[in-house]
């Protein structure tokens, strides 16, 4: 197993071992080098849409993000416990 | 595991060990050097050291001698020795007959250095003190217990990605066994909860546990908001994050899993007795120490931590079993790690098999070996501060 979608509705996949940008994973072709256990988008997301894991909202997107991608911090921002946005 | 039968101390109040420390305490961070200088002189005992007890508000004073005095009434504790300066919020003699008060079964000692006239005569007298009831404590007799003996604190700290795909959803299955026999659990981390409220809530055996669930998060929540601070950073941690995890929600989604799957029963404050069979959620910070000092004081009596980046963290009192959510962390630091989970990830393991080897171990643990934090006397202890102090 290289990578694992953990819920029918999530948008984004986990690896399970370092990746390298240009490799395939199921129908996704990466677009980046992404480390073990590190997520990556598994459909096109547009900014402000929800990131979906565990069948469940973890974040919204903060950009648009391409199918393939890592989605991280640099991507995607958590909607709560945000006393910054206060 | 059908007819194994876990070895360990019945107290006299139907609670049991499956240990039988002897801890000495210091009701305040004056007297941390003379707990330290007694706990040198008899390596069988366990101690602790803090550095509150003093200048605390009422109720943050009062949240201290709750965790102090429950590291005494736990039943992984044949003896307390109490060593206080005399002049503090939480006197020695005071903590010493609250102990006594709940566990009257329990050897309680106490001194105070001033009273004694100084450190050195303190320790000798501590050191006499603790020596005997070390004899003691070994007359005591083990018996058979049972998993509804067990109360389980569960914990995940140094989490990544892999903690919630592998360590926890073992540990929930340990759970689910464990409340199936009758046994309590206690779900805690209440920072870790945040996103996650909604899937623990429909768990609720009634509408006031149900109520008590959104509000203990929430407020934990608006904590968080009232500081200005980005909760991100410091939950999920630099570690966290860099094992993959983004935000909070995205840490409690994976955190709930070792939570298994049954009724929520309870809702506690931090460091409050558990008293139901079943599973409790117990209000504590999602930092590690605070939240095993918390759930210890509340009589938990096992402990097992699932860590995806790596912790070495354990109890004076409660043996702290290690789960690794991956195979390169529990390589990397197999002085701390007692079982690996990640073989789930490589495909050598099932879930169900995971669990297996999770509750051997608790029974070979009953009769004596030790897990990682006790061979490396990691005696941690910190507690959740809620005021300044003055």
């Amino acid at each position: 197993m290289q990578f694992i979608i953990i819920n029918q509705l999530d948008n984004v996949a986990t690896t399970l071992k370092d990746c390298k940008s240009g490799e395939k994973l199921g129908d996704v072709t990466l677009l980046q080098d992404i480390k073990n256990g590190h997520k990556f988008a598994i459909k096109d997301i547009l900014k402000g849409e929800n990131i979906v894991k565990y069948g469940e909202v973890i974040a919204q997107a903060s950009c648009d993000i391409k199918k393939g991608s890592h989605v991280h911090i640099h991507n995607i921002e958590g909607i709560r416990g945000r006393g910054d946005k206060q | 595991m059908k007819n194994t039968k876990i070895l360990g101390f019945r107290r006299e109040d139907n609670s049991f060990g499956l240990r039988n420390k002897v801890i000495i305490i210091p009701s305040v961070h004056c007297a941390n050097k003379c707990v330290e200088n007694i706990a040198k002189l008899n390596p069988d005992s366990v101690y602790i050291t803090h550095q509150h007890g003093c200048s605390q508000l009422d109720y943050d004073a009062k949240q201290t001698q709750m965790v102090l005095a429950g590291h005494g009434t736990n039943p992984n504790v044949y003896g307390v020795l109490i060593i206080g300066l005399g002049c503090e919020v939480i006197s020695a003699d005071n903590l010493a007959k609250n102990i006594k008060e709940n566990t009257p079964y329990k050897e309680v000692h106490h001194l105070i250095i001033q009273e004694e006239g100084g450190v050195l005569n303190t320790t000798k007298k501590g050191d006499a003190i603790v020596k005997q009831m070390l004899l003691n404590a070994q007359k005591q007799t083990q018996s058979f217990g049972d998993w509804s003996d067990i109360v389980l604190g569960t914990e995940c700290g140094g989490s990544d990605a892999f903690s919630g795909l592998s360590a926890n959803p073992a540990l929930g299955a340990v759970s689910d066994f464990i409340i199936e026999h009758d046994g309590s659990v206690i779900l805690a981390e209440t920072t870790e909860l945040i996103g996650a409220e909604h899937l623990l809530a429909k768990r609720a055996i009634n509408e006031e546990i149900k109520n008590k669930v959104y509000s203990t998060i929430n407020n934990f929540e608006q904590l968080v908001l009232n500081s200005h601070a980005d909760i991100r950073g410091a939950n999920p941690s630099p570690g966290n994050i860099a094992g993959g995890l983004s935000s909070i929600e995205e840490k409690s989604l994976g955190c709930i899993y070792k939570a298994g799957s049954k009724p929520l029963v309870d809702v506690k404050e931090y460091a409050h007795k558990i008293t139901q069979k079943g599973l409790t959620l117990m209000n504590t910070p999602g930092n590690d120490i605070e939240q095993l000092s918390g759930m210890v004081a509340g009589g938990c009596n096992l402990c097992i931590f699932t860590t995806g980046r790596g912790t070495p963290t354990g109890s004076p009192i409660t043996p702290t079993i290690k789960v690794s959510s991956n195979t390169k962390t529990f390589l990397n630091m197999q002085d701390c790690i007692d079982i690996n989970a990640g073989d789930i990830l490589d495909g050598k393991k099932t879930m169900e098999e995971k669990k297996e080897e999770i509750l051997e171990f608790v029974i070979k643990l009953s009769q004596g070996e030790l897990t990682k934090a006790e061979i490396n006397k990691q005696n941690d202890f910190s507690i959740w501060r809620l005021a300044t102090t003055c």
